[in-house]
């Protein structure tokens, strides 16, 4: 990719990662669980001066962060950050990975553990068109859940709710709430209008 | 095959040093010599230089080919060169033999100018410091301020590190393949067996061996074979040889008849043959010694604090002499002390050795690092 093409992405950065970079403050610190090509490092690097590493497992993607120039580290979520230390990071983002993993109560702690603050995004099953199609008798397919029930890697869906009572278990201090339908900020019944929901938390104060 | 972005005819050259070094040991070289070869031109900043470290048994001869020997392809040549991965169009590559080393660099087989004979076993231990001390005159005398980067994999990658822990203004980039921050207890015992067949071989009278008009070939054969079975993995070892017979029928007889037996005493000939046995003793040392946590009580990331360059790590999922495992222990280190570092655990099957061989994403990876260190 060259100069040219970089920046052009970074001027349209998906509105999923716009709504995490205005939570980031800029000159942080960041660590990017499953950070995918590195678009997001790219943009927060360039634009907001944040300083970060990206944490990736798939060979396509590591290569893909340092054609970008991008600090990558292989790493499987699964097995925890074993790699940090405590409070390394001003922020630990896990971008729409969460439903796709095992250790769903150990990463959230990890994120906490690791990070000052924790940036989850995920795919809200509470989605009216979600419900719908549970009513009418199937999994649900659309364009965030693309995959059918058989070949999905989404093995730990919620809703708005569910996450929320997973954080109130862990004693997890949620400290803003976004709710996405494609570019538009839900704030009517979020979790039956919303299609992704973010969230910015810290430590039980 | 034709390779056409090979660097070429190359040819070595050598410098010398008259400011006596004092080594870790606490012995003085009152000079030296160090031979090497560079690929690519050195632009007008001299801010293109990048400094390849050898391997154990490895040498200055890194890319391309001699015009008297056009078989003797240089080690890294797969990944050295214009166009390849590390790009000799934009680089200036510099591979130093070093120091102790036996390919033309002062060391146990040069003539010590006090005696007027081979240094032999008086040729003092040097370690991945020293190497670190005489890239720096190395570079002082190309008015190389400092190195765009410095490169290798095993005892190369530890080098590596080494002179980003000693001369941390003198590097801008480092990458570390296949190596380790401290050889484990299991690994410093195989270069012990290997020490001890050389010191135990009647011919190597006390390493001087040469005046005796002898060469611990036997020691040094084996010492190779031990140490190619561990640079290897067992995969590896099954796919290519299995347990094929030469002959196609047992002779039960102790004679060569596996196809293994006869390939690692082939290595194990051809090495001795062209290998210096105190070098490989020397070099094995400095591989033990390397423990930059070791003034630190042990706390790798305490030493890594004066370390300022961008790192890039590598390993092999095979290799396990320098396992994944010890990588991301430096890795670790780098991260604790907030410096820039990529790090990537490359699928092969080839074990230690992977890090010679050409692979698709592992030379991606090393190519798109280099593409991003600005000149």
């Amino acid at each position: 990719m060259t100069t040219t093409e970089i920046s052009r992405s970074v001027l349209t950065l998906r509105p999923d990662f716009a709504t995490i970079a205005a939570w980031i403050k800029p000159g942080s610190s960041v660590l990017d669980l499953g950070c995918g090509d590195g678009t997001l490092l790219h943009y927060l690097g360039n634009k907001l001066d944040v300083r970060g590493y990206g944490v990736e497992i798939s060979a396509h993607n590591i290569l893909a962060c340092m054609q970008k120039g991008i600090n990558v580290i292989h790493s499987d979520l699964e097995s925890g950050l074993s790699g940090f230390e405590n409070a390394s990071f001003d922020y630990v983002i896990l971008s729409q990975t969460l439903q796709a993993m095992k250790n769903t109560e150990n990463i959230i702690q990890e994120i906490l553990r690791v990070g000052k603050e924790g940036i989850v995004s995920f795919p809200n099953f509470g989605y009216w068109k979600n419900r719908l199609q549970v009513a009418a008798g199937h999994m649900p397919v659309s364009s965030n859940l693309p995959y059918q029930w058989y070949d999905t890697p989404n093995i730990h869906l919620c809703t708005l709710h569910d996450f929320e009572q997973l954080c109130q278990k862990h004693k997890v201090n949620i400290l803003e709430r976004r709710v996405m339908n494609h570019d538009k900020k839900v704030a009517f019944f979020p979790n039956l209008f919303g299609i992704l929901a973010f969230y910015r938390f810290g430590h039980a104060a | 095959m034709q390779d056409s972005d090979s660097i070429g005819i190359v040819s070595a050259r050598r410098v010398h040093f008259d400011t006596p070094l004092s080594l870790k040991s606490r012995a003085v070289l009152d000079s030296y010599e160090l031979v090497y070869e560079t690929y690519g031109e050195l632009n007008p900043e001299r801010s293109n230089a990048i400094l390849v470290c050898h391997a154990l048994s490895g040498n200055h001869h890194v890319a391309g080919v001699y015009a008297d020997n056009p078989k003797n392809t240089g080690w890294w040549n797969n990944m050295i060169g214009p166009g390849k991965p590390i790009d000799t169009r934009k680089f200036f590559v510099i591979g130093i033999n070093n120091l102790g080393g036996c390919h033309g660099s002062t060391g146990p087989i040069s003539i010590n100018n006090r005696t007027g004979k081979r240094y032999g076993p008086d040729f003092p231990l040097v370690t991945t410091s020293d190497w670190a001390k005489t890239y720096v005159r190395f570079a002082d005398q190309f008015g190389i301020d400092c190195f765009a980067a410095i490169i290798g994999g095993s005892l190369g990658g530890m080098s590596a590190m080494q002179l980003a822990l000693d001369a941390p203004e003198r590097v801008r980039h480092v990458a570390v393949i296949a190596a380790s921050a401290r050889l484990t207890a299991q690994n410093i015992a195989f270069n012990d067996v290997a020490r001890q067949a050389i010191l135990t071989d009647p011919d190597f009278h006390g390493g001087d061996y040469y005046s005796h008009g002898t060469h611990p070939r036997r020691g040094l054969r084996l010492a190779r074979m031990l140490g190619h079975i561990t640079y290897l993995s067992d995969d590896s070892m099954a796919s290519k040889f299995g347990r094929e017979l030469r002959n196609g029928s047992l002779a039960f007889n102790y004679d060569v008849e596996f196809q293994i037996e006869s390939y690692l005493h082939y290595q194990g000939d051809k090495f001795a043959d062209l290998f210096d046995a105190n070098t490989y003793l020397l070099m094995t040392k400095a591989l033990d010694y390397f423990d930059p946590a070791q003034d630190y009580d042990g706390n790798l990331s305490a030493a890594f604090a004066r370390a300022q360059a961008d790192f890039l790590v590598l390993s092999f999922t095979s290799d396990w002499r320098f396992s994944p495992e010890r990588s991301r222990e430096i890795v670790k280190a780098l991260l604790d002390n907030k410096l820039n570092v990529s790090y990537a655990e490359i699928p092969s099957t080839y074990g230690h050795d992977s890090f010679l061989m050409q692979d698709d994403y592992y030379h991606q990876l090393v190519r798109a690092y280099m593409d991003n260190i600005s000149i």
